[in-house]
């Protein structure tokens, strides 16, 4: 890819906007259109295309699978994790009016930490199924 | 204030525990955490029996929202016998795990494959908890990832094969199952059981109903591996790492039946089911077509995975035949030998894992004169098998015994015949084994084995005497199995 200079030169201009982009998919996804699941897939795909443009080492540079594997299950801990505080909050699996003293206030914070979880997991399992696919043949030759 | 929270801890426990493997990396401290969660999940188990016991139905409202409107935890005699049948079975057979593990899944991927047990744990203890139609469906595919992956680990290359074809089986199932779950919602609003059942009569003459019904028994007979559609089941187990086969032998087609109860007599009520629609018109033959056709194609089978892989459609088939009865008493032994079956099957499938452990393989012609060599092992299989045949004093027996009762309540006494001949075909194929380990020389060419470690035999043996201690005190099992047919048929009358 080194010679195709248009491809690398508008990459670059891109993912930076890609990756602020899931953000807003993620951290508005309350009030507008959007949500973990979708802002993970936005995010990853930042990474992709940059996999794509500069090479799967590259890549692997920015985001290693160790990382990676490693954000997979946060994203899924911190899910769980909101669920138990609720319990040790003194109300039920998952409920998020006792996380706060308003119990608005407590939907809110609920939801963001739960959909943070979600786009974080996400985001790591999309870049490490791009990780296998491309990676695939490589170990065997 | 623990107790309280039993119904959501139950499922939680191993669903922290899962990512938590992941983050530590090394398969000792993966094992020791994965076995720490099972324990503490059979420990809760245990708790809500004697909860349900003592007060009735248990009902937890996920993250505060009413039924049916939120996710309801409903635990009553039926899902609390299975659920604890689950997480016994587990916690059995995660301390079997780390020998054979070590042996058979390459120790750079062993830590996930306990982060995948665990979910897989998760998803088949959130589909018995859990009293939302919806949900299950959720927890289903949970448990059914997590088990093409697991099943996809064996050594053998053929499990990849085997794994994709449960695969495509398993999502055309669960597909099915969700169809219908979304033609009920289309019909009532709801995917609370409980509300589901209380909207279906006003609505029940209509073709969305019916066909709803239809997609939701043929997509959990996919997934119970029902006869004739189990074809995805003996390459699943045969090709699986030997932990994974005895967990999924014991518990995933258990569970499916439990949600086949729960759809056919909470959901949609017997009236419904066997009146109006009258289901055991087709599950009746099939059943009967499972146990005796299922059985003899084991007699033929050389590898003896394979063979308790048909062994058990055909038992499949006793618990089918069991619940089309619709009566208490089958019913009854329906429930009573999904807990039996499961410690039978399992204690038989950990009794192979020692032997693949030390001979690296289960085919027949390689076990020849193998019990001279592991007495302990092959002493456990034998008694297994006997308690697959149905024995006295072995919980076989208790079930046949309990069904052949059921059939002649009902004055079908040539079921009964039936019955009895498919335990003669179990006894011709687990004779074949003990002929070869028992009677047959060892071959000169063979490898030099011995008895497998204790860390594999203490679990085998277990399961082994749970099956001896369960065929003669049965208060536990088919109490609380009888008291679990009540309330799934009164609870809808």
């Amino acid at each position: 890819m080194r010679h195709h200079l248009v491809l690398r030169v508008v990459a670059k201009l891109l993912i930076p906007f890609i990756l602020v982009f899931a953000l807003y998919v993620q951290f508005h996804g309350d009030y507008g259109p959007g949500g973990g699941f979708q802002a993970g897939v936005i995010f990853a795909a930042g990474f992709i295309l940059y996999g794509l443009i500069f090479g799967l080492d590259q890549v692997k540079k920015v985001a290693p699978p160790v990382l990676i594997e490693i954000l997979i299950a946060a994203g899924l801990l911190l899910y769980a994790a909101v669920g138990v505080a609720g319990i040790l909050l003194g109300s039920t699996y998952l409920d998020y009016d006792v996380l706060r003293q308003d119990p608005v206030a407590g939907q809110h914070l609920g939801i963001l930490l739960i959909e943070f979880g979600v786009g974080t997991t996400v985001a790591a399992v999309m870049i490490t199924i791009f990780y296998n696919f491309a990676g695939r043949g490589r170990e065997d030759r | 204030m623990i107790a309280d929270h039993l119904p959501a801890l139950q499922v939680v426990i191993p669903l922290l525990a899962a990512p938590l493997c992941v983050l530590l990396r090394w398969p000792g401290p993966a094992w020791a955490l994965a076995t720490a969660a099972s324990w503490a999940t059979f420990g809760v188990a245990v708790l809500l029996l004697i909860a349900v016991l003592e007060q009735g139905v248990l009902s937890y409202h996920l993250g505060g929202w009413e039924p049916p409107w939120g996710i309801e935890y409903r635990i009553d005699l039926a899902n609390a016998f299975v659920l604890l049948i689950v997480a016994a079975i587990s916690a059995v057979v995660l301390p079997f795990a780390r020998r054979s593990v070590a042996v058979e899944i390459p120790e750079d991927k062993a830590y996930l494959f306990y982060c995948m047990y665990l979910l897989c744990l998760t998803g088949l203890l959130g589909i018995a908890a859990t009293g939302d139609a919806f949900n299950v469906f959720v927890f289903l595919e949970i448990s059914s990832l997590s088990s093409y992956v697991l099943i996809s680990l064996g050594k053998d290359r053929r499990a990849l094969t085997a794994a994709f074809q449960y695969l495509i089986m398993g999502t055309i199932g669960a597909t099915f199952y969700l169809i219908g779950v979304g033609l009920l919602y289309a019909m009532t609003g709801t995917l609370n059981m409980v509300d589901l059942a209380q909207r279906i009569p006003a609505v029940a003459d209509t073709r969305t109903v019916q066909a709803a019904f239809a997609f939701l028994v043929i997509g959990i007979g996919v997934k119970a591996a029902a006869f004739p559609l189990h074809l995805w089941l003996p390459n699943a187990y045969c090709y699986a790492p030997s932990v994974v086969t005895a967990f999924l032998a014991a518990t995933a087609t258990k569970v499916s039946i439990y949600v086949a109860l729960r759809i056919l007599f909470t959901v949609f009520g017997p009236a419904f089911s066997f009146e109006t629609l009258e289901i055991d018109i087709v599950t009746v033959p099939f059943a009967l077509i499972a146990m005796l056709l299922a059985s003899t194609v084991a007699i033929f089978q050389t590898n003896v995975k394979r063979l308790l892989a048909y062994s058990s459609v055909a038992q499949i088939g006793y618990m089918v035949l069991g619940i089309s009865l619709g009566t208490v008493t089958g019913v009854t032994a329906g429930i009573v030998h999904l807990f039996n079956h499961a410690m039978i099957k399992g204690g038989l499938f950990l009794a192979l894992g020692c032997v693949f452990l030390t001979l690296g393989s289960v085919q027949l012609r390689d076990m020849a004169g193998l019990a001279r060599r592991m007495p302990w092992t092959m002493a456990a299989f034998v008694i297994g098998g006997l308690s697959l045949i149905g024995v006295p004093l072995t919980t076989g027996f208790i079930s046949k015994w309990v069904l052949i009762q059921a059939t002649l309540e009902k004055g079908l006494w040539y079921f009964a015949v039936l019955i009895l001949a498919s335990s003669l075909l179990a006894v011709v194929y687990v004779w074949r084994v003990v002929e070869a380990a028992y009677f047959r020389p060892v071959p000169e060419s063979a490898a030099e084995v011995s008895e497998a470690p204790l860390a594999l035999l203490v679990p085998t043996w277990l399961l082994i005497l749970a099956n001896v201690y369960f065929g003669v005190d049965t208060s536990l099992t088919l109490g609380v199995a009888r008291r679990a047919a009540e309330t799934l048929l009164g609870a809808a009358a």
